[in-house]
């Protein structure tokens, strides 16, 4: 069963921080993934560029697209990252998403759905 | 008869089949059937000697017909499993001390912290209480309709997000314990909270109750389990009494306290007694505790309201809030005068200024100390805000024998 841990937090706190702060924040990362490889279930994982650099595209009714400079919505807390984990269950997502080096956010826990290869979901 | 019986005893039932077949509404279903049959059966045959044992022996049978007959089951490595495992349960219907017992399971996982409050009180009550759809949507005042959805979320929810079934693990069971109590409550208090309304509010009480004794049982070493059970049998012995015949509130010391519960209380106070030994004190402890000065004193100026106040003051240690400090308030006065409770009371005036009770506990302290026309418009502010006919209708009394 793979889980998506979305994590969200205020971007403009994370970039005011001190280049120390940056950095033993950084490391705390660095510690907190070689611990989800360890005995997390780590799949897959990523840090995303801050939403200023994000483009999105919107679609209309019959598929024709329009390009826009931003994220898709102006919110307090932005999508930063996200790990893709191997779990037995929601407790141990919840456990390993609870050891992040967060302070101040939230994490958005999702289980993955699965489909067959007619395309038919897959309940676990 | 039938009825109440298998309300009774169909818990365990629902329990060991949703771990067998990891699926709710195939577990409930099942036991629906066995139901079915019980009202068919029991009257004519008489009752079984062990009706748990014949209703999950029961259900079992329908649920392996049903797994049987299904095409698109049957071929499943997962479904021949599940059979085995259901054809070992045992096939008489004499024994269930045999199977274990996986009623805790099922009410952690009903009381998940991932699912929304709402959705654990329901589904605690639907699965291991056997409460209808409509007898739970009618208690919390929603359409039927409105409590079957919710139900069907909770379900897809545990199933997609793979909510796992099972006790926690010992370092997860103090963070976890407390919210199935806490669901508990909730149940208890929705059916005393509203002591004039119809019957199944009284349900409530009672199966809050019956599923705090369960989890006790269950829960040998978790003191707070037992505190919370003796907390609702001590509230509880008091139903009869906090309504007057014509719908009226009555306060604590104006009960006829010949008419409470007393074989309640008995075992109220010996549940008390017994956990209070561990010494390992928590909140529902305390409360029981408090509930248990009031049941202990044969008449009410034999309250021990100095006791109450000591533990009113512990609470408020352990969980800080404005309405643990407007109770102890209420019990300074009462043991040392309302002109010392009064202040204390006030204290509290900014964080429980939307509060029905800050607002008549300040009017039942202001008329004790004669005056009236301040205490009339507190009454009035308490009756502005409450909707509880039975409150209502006490606060219009106080208010007439004010202006009259």
């Amino acid at each position: 069963m793979q889980y998506m841990l979305l994590i969200y937090g205020d971007e403009t706190s994370l970039m005011d921080a001190s280049p120390e702060d940056q950095a033993t924040g950084a490391q705390a990362w660095v510690d907190y993934t070689q611990w989800l490889k360890d005995e997390g279930g780590h799949v897959a994982g990523d840090a995303l560029h801050p939403t200023a650099s994000a483009t999105t595209l919107r679609f209309d009714a019959d598929g024709k697209t329009l390009t826009t400079d931003g994220p898709f919505a102006e919110t307090k807390e932005q999508l930063g990252g996200y790990y893709l984990l191997e779990c037995d269950d929601l407790d141990q997502a919840i456990a390993a998403a609870s050891r992040m080096p967060l302070r101040g956010g939230s994490v958005e826990i999702r289980p993955v759905a699965q489909f067959d290869a007619e395309g038919k979901p897959r309940m676990p | 008869m039938v009825d109440r019986l298998f309300r009774e005893e169909r818990g365990r039932a629902v329990a060991t089949l949703i771990r067998i077949l990891g699926d709710f509404d195939l577990a409930e279903d099942a036991v629906q059937e066995a139901f079915v049959q019980a009202l068919r059966t029991w009257p004519e045959r008489g009752l079984p000697d062990n009706p748990g044992a014949w209703i999950t022996t029961t259900a079992r049978n329908r649920a392996i017909d049903r797994l049987r007959r299904d095409r698109s089951l049957r071929e499943k490595t997962e479904t021949m499993t599940q059979l085995a495992e259901l054809e070992r349960l045992g096939g008489d219907e004499t024994d269930v001390s045999a199977i274990p017992d996986d009623r805790l399971r099922l009410i952690f996982t009903c009381c998940h912290p991932a699912l929304a409050m709402d959705a654990r009180v329901a589904l605690t009550l639907k699965t291991l209480g056997g409460l209808t759809t409509a007898e739970i949507a009618r208690a919390f005042l929603v359409a039927e309709t409105t409590m079957a959805q919710r139900l069907v979320r909770a379900k897809r929810k545990i199933r997609s997000a793979a909510i796992p079934y099972r006790v926690p693990p010992p370092e997860l069971l103090p963070e976890r314990t407390p919210g199935v109590l806490a669901v508990l409550y909730l149940v208890f208090n929705e059916g005393y909270a509203a002591t004039s309304g119809p019957l199944v509010r009284l349900e409530l009480c009672d199966e809050a109750i019956r599923l705090a004794r369960i989890v006790a049982a269950l829960m040998p070493d978790e003191p707070e389990a037992p505190g919370l059970l003796a907390l609702m049998l001590l509230q509880h012995s008091r139903r009869e009494t906090r309504v007057s015949a014509s719908g009226v509130l009555v306060l604590l010391e104006d009960q006829d306290r010949a008419r409470w519960d007393h074989d309640m209380i008995d075992e109220g106070l010996a549940t008390l007694d017994r956990v209070l030994e561990l010494r390992r004190p928590g909140s529902y402890q305390i409360q029981a505790a408090i509930a248990a000065l009031h049941a202990r004193a044969p008449r009410p100026e034999d309250t021990d309201w100095p006791q109450i106040a000591a533990l009113y003051e512990r609470l408020a240690e352990r969980s800080p809030s404005p309405v643990i400090e407007l109770n102890r308030a209420v019990a300074v006065a009462m043991a040392d005068g309302p002109e010392r409770g009064l202040p204390l009371v006030e204290a509290q005036a900014a964080q429980l200024d939307d509060y029905h009770l800050f607002h008549s506990a300040r009017a039942e302290l202001l008329r004790r100390l004669g005056r009236n026309d301040e205490a009339l418009l507190a009454y009035r502010r308490a009756l502005e805000l409450s909707t509880n006919e039975s409150v209502r209708a006490f606060l219009e009394h106080r208010i007439a024998e004010l202006t009259g």
